[in-house]
């Protein structure tokens, strides 16, 4: 297996064997395949990849990846994930998850995440509601949304969660919106956004079919965003508070430096018991 | 020593416990205080002797007030009878009358009044030179202190502590007698240290490089000194948003390879138990110390209680057996948590070290620890051969199996708290979970722990079963029952979880009647050990917090069950 440095890898190397228990026409398995795309297209190796992710549908994506995984607990993976690159530098780490997983009972942890700009890549699959438990409003579902018999009629009344504005002002270094409906596009963004340093957030409009049927139209109301993205914090928000929520494309690109926490001073041990010795 | 925030006690009692240290002496020295950050009441309890102590003592020799603002919210926590001397600054205050009706005597000590008569005197270091003079503790040894630690920095501070230390001294000569310390003729080999700083060190010295935590009274310490710590050995400290996230921090730089603490109280322990469980079914090793404090809720954040076993043991959903450890003292403190490091990677489990805020907060002057060899080491996977599947979770005869450091070919799995196969894959089959679930519990109940499951002193017909801080005042008590020809042993368990049958039928062997002590008000430790122990005819002695058991509670309780 010594070899395998010198390999070059495929999208396919990247996914394992197992069958996803997502439903037919179910956006995630573009997303599967857009992820594996980029790590590969980045020369990335399985064995030195990490994915990370929390609980609901997109969330079952570690095991289906050839990386290593951590399925972790219902809106944990940032955490987890934290973690883990600041104990390995060495590794790729993207987290993987939904909205509910992410901005609702994860919620803390994405503002904070954004805030403390370690060096991974955030990958939300939002489809606006919450598929594994069969239907309930989500963070980011429309007020009025009560096709479901687990919305309250008329529905929530709550103004939906608005993720990239918040990233960006939480302070995420890299702020952009995909559709899985492109997976060469979305590929192309989260290939960009693992390169970039920091914490790098990817919105990704991912379809539930089966829950909220309607999100097939999205294909026909998605656009390229207009212009390069933005440097320019202010500018960025600007744009994302005007933003319809379907401009596709890298929107914010920072500066900000990566958190590393400080180590390192070269002492042993043994040196630490000299403060207790009378 | 007591008076309100700001008088200076606890720098006084610091220096008090400096200079016996220098002397020769061994040390106790906890503190109470109210909850507020600054102004509020605060006491410094301070036990000297010329052996290694573990515990308060039964009454108070000396109480001495800087003012008496709010003190009387101690009287529960000093015991006083007619052998104590109360020292009073009459300009500050009556003796409260709960305090005075003691029958102790009362010696007044202008502390004020004679600190003002010094440039910059203060009257916490009158109080001070009063204290060492009246139980025999040279001058010369505190002045000395007062060099190491003012001299350089403030030459005129210093000057003026000396002075005042010498005046105190003075006044005590009127003061009458009190119990003196004996003589020490040879210094051993001793160190100054607190169970939190003791646990911090343990971790490192159980190789932790990896601690995530949020603070929280009364475990802020073990991070204070992590913080530091940990960088210079080339370890990484973060300060997480929350406990939720300090523990999945924990468990995710384990699963990359690094051995990871974190340390917490009650609430924050609770906010774990989940990611405690994912660790445990994912077989991640993670160690969390909960300091004990008060509960339930919120609780009593600045005080002592051993009511947090049943959710250390219990707390995880599902079947989840997994490592509870407790140490017995501030120096076990260190001895304890490297232990519990060691455990936790050997057998890729969480492992939880119930500590106390009575050993955390403490400082003791202690037999310097021994350097105890036990590390962490994991069993680690290496590459499978050619066309062979990594089997994560195979199913050894242990029920350990090999963990890949990720960055290792072909060694790819997804960790899960899901129920999972041999190799890792989600699995909702009964037999997998038949399976898993045998195999994270034989690899703890089938592991030799030896002798470090419990503290087994002496022998005889009756035994003190307790744990934690009560084992001080119990050993004490056994002791003293000993020499009052009431022959008893004591048994201190170390290792809660998981139960070592065998090792405590030995133990128990030839004990007919068992004293358990603990301070929980609902008996938890006595319910625990009902359930996973064959006992002897056993009494309880247990109360809530915060109130330390004397030795004396334990010993009469000896006497009558002996039949004295």
């Amino acid at each position: 297996m010594t070899e395998c440095t010198a390999m070059t890898y495929t999208a396919k190397d990247f996914k394992s064997d197992a069958k996803p228990v997502w439903c037919p026409g179910c956006g995630d398995y573009a997303v599967l395949s857009s992820i594996t795309k980029a790590f590969a297209d980045l020369g990335l190796e399985p064995h030195k990849t990490a994915v990370v992710s929390g609980i609901g549908c997109s969330s079952r994506i570690p095991a289906y990846t050839n990386c290593y995984g951590f399925h972790t607990i219902h809106g944990r993976s940032l955490v987890v994930a934290t973690g883990l690159k600041l104990a390995r530098p060495d590794l790729t780490v993207l987290v993987a998850g939904g909205d509910g997983d992410g901005f609702s009972i994860g919620g803390n942890h994405f503002l904070h995440s954004c805030r403390r700009n370690v060096d991974m890549t955030y990958v939300v699959m939002d489809n606006r509601v919450y598929g594994m438990t069969k239907g309930q409003p989500s963070p980011t579902t429309e007020a009025d949304w009560d096709a479901s018999a687990m919305a309250p009629p008329g529905g929530t009344g709550l103004t939906p969660f608005n993720p990239l504005a918040i990233a960006l002002s939480a302070g995420a270094n890299f702020v952009a919106r995909a559709f899985s409906g492109d997976p060469n596009g979305t590929a192309a963004i989260i290939a960009e956004a693992v390169r970039h340093p920091g914490f790098s957030f990817v919105a990704i409009m991912s379809p539930c079919v089966t829950f909220r049927e309607e999100q097939r139209e999205w294909k026909n109301v998605v656009r390229p965003a207009e212009g390069e993205p933005a440097t320019d914090a202010a500018e960025a928000a600007k744009r994302l508070m005007q933003d319809d929520g379907y401009n596709m494309g890298v929107l914010y690109k920072g500066d900000r430096r990566p958190y590393r926490p400080v180590t390192g001073s070269g002492k042993t041990v043994a040196d630490l018991d000299i403060q207790f010795a009378l | 020593m007591c008076g309100s925030g700001g008088a200076g006690v606890m720098t006084a009692a610091n220096m008090l416990l400096d200079a016996a240290a220098d002397a020769g002496y061994y040390a106790l020295f906890g503190r109470s205080a109210g909850p507020q950050i600054r102004g509020g009441e605060a006491a410094a309890l301070v036990r000297l002797s010329a052996e290694p102590v573990t515990s308060v003592d039964d009454t108070t020799e000396i109480l001495l007030a800087i003012d008496w603002q709010n003190v009387h919210r101690f009287a529960a926590e000093l015991p006083l009878d007619g052998k104590c001397v109360i020292i009073t600054d009459p300009t500050q205050g009556e003796v409260p009358e709960v305090m005075a009706k003691s029958g102790a005597r009362i010696v007044e000590l202008p502390m004020k009044d004679l600190a003002k008569e010094i440039p910059g005197g203060r009257p916490n270091m009158i109080a001070l030179g009063a204290i060492c003079q009246l139980i025999g503790l040279p001058i010369d040894t505190v002045t000395e202190v007062l060099g190491k630690s003012l001299k350089k920095k403030r030459a005129d501070a210093y000057e003026a502590s000396v002075a005042a230390v010498q005046k105190g001294a003075e006044a005590a000569l009127t003061m009458g007698e009190t119990k003196r310390l004996p003589t020490v003729s040879d210094k051993p080999n001793r160190w100054s240290i607190t169970g939190n700083e003791a646990a911090g060190l343990g971790a490192v010295r159980g190789g932790i490089t990896f601690c995530a935590a949020y603070p929280i009274t009364p475990a802020t310490e073990i991070l204070e000194w992590l913080t530091s710590a940990l960088p210079k050995i080339g370890g990484t400290f973060v300060q997480a948003e929350d406990e939720l996230a300090s523990i999945n921090m924990c468990v995710g730089a384990s699963f990359g390879g690094a051995p990871s603490i974190t340390a917490t109280s009650g609430p924050g322990l609770a906010l774990m138990t989940e990611a405690l469980g994912m660790s445990l079914a994912s077989e991640t090793p993670v160690v969390v110390v909960d300091v004990q404090r008060g509960g339930p809720s919120t609780g009593i954040p600045t005080k002592s209680e051993q009511s947090d076993l049943n959710i250390a043991l219990y707390g995880m959903h599902g079947d989840a057996p997994h490592l509870v450890v407790a140490p017995n003292s501030i120096g076990d403190c260190l001895f304890t948590t490297q232990w519990a490091v060691h455990l936790a990677e050997v057998l890729q489990s969480p492992c939880i070290v119930l500590s106390e805020q009575s050993l955390g907060q403490s400082r003791g002057i202690i037999p310097a620890p021994a350097d105890i060899a036990f590390v962490g080491k994991r069993l680690i996977a290496e590459a499978p051969a050619e066309g062979e599947k990594f089997r994560r979770y195979a199913l050894t005869n242990t029920g350990v199996s090999p963990m890949p450091l990720p960055g290792t070919p072909g060694c790819q799995y997804t960790a899960d708290g899901l129920e999972h196969t041999e190799t890792g894959m989600p699995s909702s089959q009964a037999g997998d979970h038949f399976a898993q679930s045998d195999k994270r519990l034989r690899k703890l109940t089938g592991y030799e722990f030896g002798d470090h499951w419990a503290t087994v002193e002496g022998e005889g017909e009756l035994a003190v079963i307790t744990w934690g801080s009560s084992t001080g005042a119990a050993r004490e008590a056994v002791m003293r029952a000993r020499a009052d020809g009431v022959k008893a042993k004591l048994i201190s368990l170390r290792l809660l979880a998981p139960a070592r049958h065998d090792a405590m039928a030995k133990a128990l062997a030839g004990v007919k009647k068992a004293l358990v002590v603990e301070m929980s008000h609902t008996g938890q430790f006595h319910k625990y050990l009902r359930a996973e122990y064959d006992l002897p005819q056993t009494q309880l002695l247990n109360r809530a917090g915060p109130l330390p058991f004397r030795p004396h509670e334990i010993h009469s309780r000896l006497l009558a069950m002996g039949g004295k």
